[in-house]
């Protein structure tokens, strides 16, 4: 018998909702789903340098600490379940994970997923070579799957594209 | 005791007692390294008593003032004041990420000038990040803003920082006088801060929140907490033009927030107690001590050699410069130590500019460069881990403008202010 299908959909914040609905058209029927969020775990640790700044003032431990780490952590909960909700799959797996982003979605599709969608991210009033955000590209580069690159919003025109270069370089000659 | 190496000796009493306050080995207290540390200079004679007694007779006041201030920002989180702030950044920001961006801007340059950069990296933060959470945007410009206006915002006020309370006296200003001198440069610093870091995280700063959400249970004003901090500003400007210390005014506000609560049982005395920081105190003092002593042996002479003389735009930017490398080099706070008797003499153009280097400088490393590397070992012990390359390349990006815009104001705030 054939294994169904297994569909990854990465959501962030700000992107999730455009790349939930870009992916809708994807999923077969009879295909798995899963969710995924990764809470960045140097975001805190931003939070943290700031703190070590103060020489140890207001460290874990003292009354004036709020937990961030369970803030992310009920955030995340949070968002994955409007998500499934918004996909409209009660069936949808939810994996929730922490650590550096790229790589953790990585580890997430590394077996068994046929397609991850993935939401452009990144400025996209500058299109171009780098208009990726970092995690991003670095997802595209190496997830071992087939990936869909979706636009979170409206695509945009190809009149986004600059006029060719009047006379480019020459390709280089064949070896 | 020969000079070098009392010299020497000083020298890695400072580095452990630093060492000691970030890495806080089982959880001990800043000042068990520092105080000793300044006791066993005391006894060796490396720093002499009568020194001691005039850095301790300078510094006192300083350590008074700083308690008040730390008291006032613990005791307004209190009545709910950072919370409140959160509510008003959720609902201005409309949902939109960059609005929200410049609503924390505004919200953490006040906070640190007012109540100090300790209010906006303890208290603050963590708001924010609560807030950013809620609004389902993303998290990473909005604590880099905290952080960074942290540092370049505390530039307005003696109370925006301790390096500033440190160097208040020595800079011969009244505070109605520093305030008026620093609020050009303050708002450079903030503008430059905004520019580069709406742009490098333009890729972050993407989408919007869903407007069908129904937005967390609003928590009402504190008016009261707005009113006394609100009354204490004013009070440091008032003071000053009378001739009081504006301690009394930190003093005065921290006293109207404790009252009602310790009445209505809100907040015990070991709480109040507790938010004095004592042990932070005295780790200021022993800190003060032992960099006397190794100021005295010598290091003092090259710094003195390293700081140019006159207000100049050029020597107040050598100033700020060497400011800011000191400060990433050990960490801000022995480094404005270590600089203020050599520019104490020359007016109160250099001490300001001191001020702008040790104060925007450490967005570089933030508590310098031996602090982060402590720090990112802490860190890894708990799950946790610094995006070290991220944030030395975007502090290598802001600090030199920021700290280029800010001097260069300063320059023309003397000018105008004089």
């Amino acid at each position: 018998m054939m294994r169904s299908v297994r569909v990854v959909i990465w959501v962030v914040e700000g992107t999730w909702e455009g790349c939930v609905d870009a992916a809708r058209p994807s999923i077969p029927a009879a295909g798995r789903v899963a969710l995924l969020h990764v809470t960045p775990s140097d975001v805190t640790g931003i939070a943290g340098a700031a703190t070590a700044g103060l020489l140890g003032r207001g460290l874990p431990g003292s009354r004036t600490h709020r937990p961030v780490e369970e803030v992310a952590g009920k955030a995340a909960t949070a968002l994955l379940a409007a998500a499934a909700l918004r996909l409209g799959r009660e069936d949808a797996e939810l994996l929730q994970r922490r650590g550096r982003v790229e790589r953790e979605v990585i580890r997430a599709v590394a077996e068994d997923v046929d397609l991850l969608v993935v939401a452009r991210d990144g400025d996209h009033s500058r299109l171009g070579p780098h208009s990726l955000g970092p995690a991003t590209r670095f997802v595209v580069d190496h997830a071992p799957c087939s990936v869909l690159l979706v636009w979170p919003d409206e695509p945009p025109g190809i009149e986004s594209i600059p006029p060719a270069p009047p006379h480019g370089p020459a390709p280089p000659p064949p070896v | 005791m020969p000079g070098p190496i009392a010299e020497s000796l000083a020298g890695v009493l400072l580095v452990a007692t630093l060492g000691c306050a970030i890495a806080r080995p089982w959880g001990l207290p800043e000042a068990l390294i520092a105080v000793p540390a300044a006791g066993l200079l005391l006894l060796l004679g490396v720093l002499p008593l009568s020194a001691a007694a005039i850095e301790v007779r300078s510094l006192g006041p300083t350590i008074g003032f700083l308690a008040a201030v730390l008291l006032l920002a613990t005791l307004s989180d209190r009545f709910g004041l950072f919370e409140a702030a959160g509510g008003w950044m959720a609902s201005g920001s409309r949902g939109r990420p960059v609005r929200l961006l410049a609503l924390v801007f505004a919200v953490a340059s006040t906070v640190t000038a007012v109540l100090s950069l300790d209010a906006t990296v303890v208290l603050l933060t963590p708001v924010v990040f609560a807030t950013v959470a809620q609004l389902r945007l993303r998290a990473r410009p909005h604590v880099y803003a905290c952080t960074h206006l942290a540092n370049s915002a505390s530039l307005l006020l003696p109370v925006s920082n301790l390096t500033n309370l440190l160097a208040f006296g020595a800079s011969g200003l009244s505070f109605a006088r520093f305030g008026a001198t620093m609020a050009l440069p303050w708002l450079a610093a903030i503008a430059v801060e905004w520019l580069l870091l709406r742009r490098f995280f333009a890729g972050d700063l993407v989408g919007h929140a869903e407007p069908q959400r129904p937005a967390a249970p609003r928590r009402p004003t504190p008016v009261y907490a707005c009113a006394v901090v609100g009354l204490t500003l004013l009070g440091f400007f008032v003071t000053s033009l009378l001739g009081v210390a504006p301690a009394f005014a930190a003093l005065a506000g921290a006293l109207a927030l404790a009252v009602p609560l310790l009445r209505s049982r809100r907040v015990s005395v070991r709480e109040v107690g507790l938010a004095l920081q004592v042990p932070l105190l005295a780790f200021v003092l022993g800190l003060g001590l032992i960099v006397k002593a190794l100021s005295l042996h010598g290091l003092g002479a090259v710094v003195t050699h390293l700081v140019p003389v006159g207000a100049s735009l050029g020597a107040l930017l050598v100033v700020a410069l060497v400011a800011a490398l000191l400060a990433n080099l050990i960490n801000n706070l022995p480094a404005v130590l270590l600089l203020l008797p050599a520019v104490a003499a020359l007016g109160p153009g250099p001490v300001l500019a001191v001020l702008i280097g040790v104060n925007t400088g450490p967005n570089l490393t933030y508590a310098g460069s031996l602090a982060t590397l402590l720090w990112r070992r802490v860190l890894r012990q708990r799950g946790e881990e610094l995006p070290v390359s991220e944030f030395m390349r975007l502090g290598a990006l802001t600090v030199p403008p920021v700290l280029v815009a800010a001097t260069v104001a300063l320059w023309i705030s003397l000018r105008v202010v004089g």
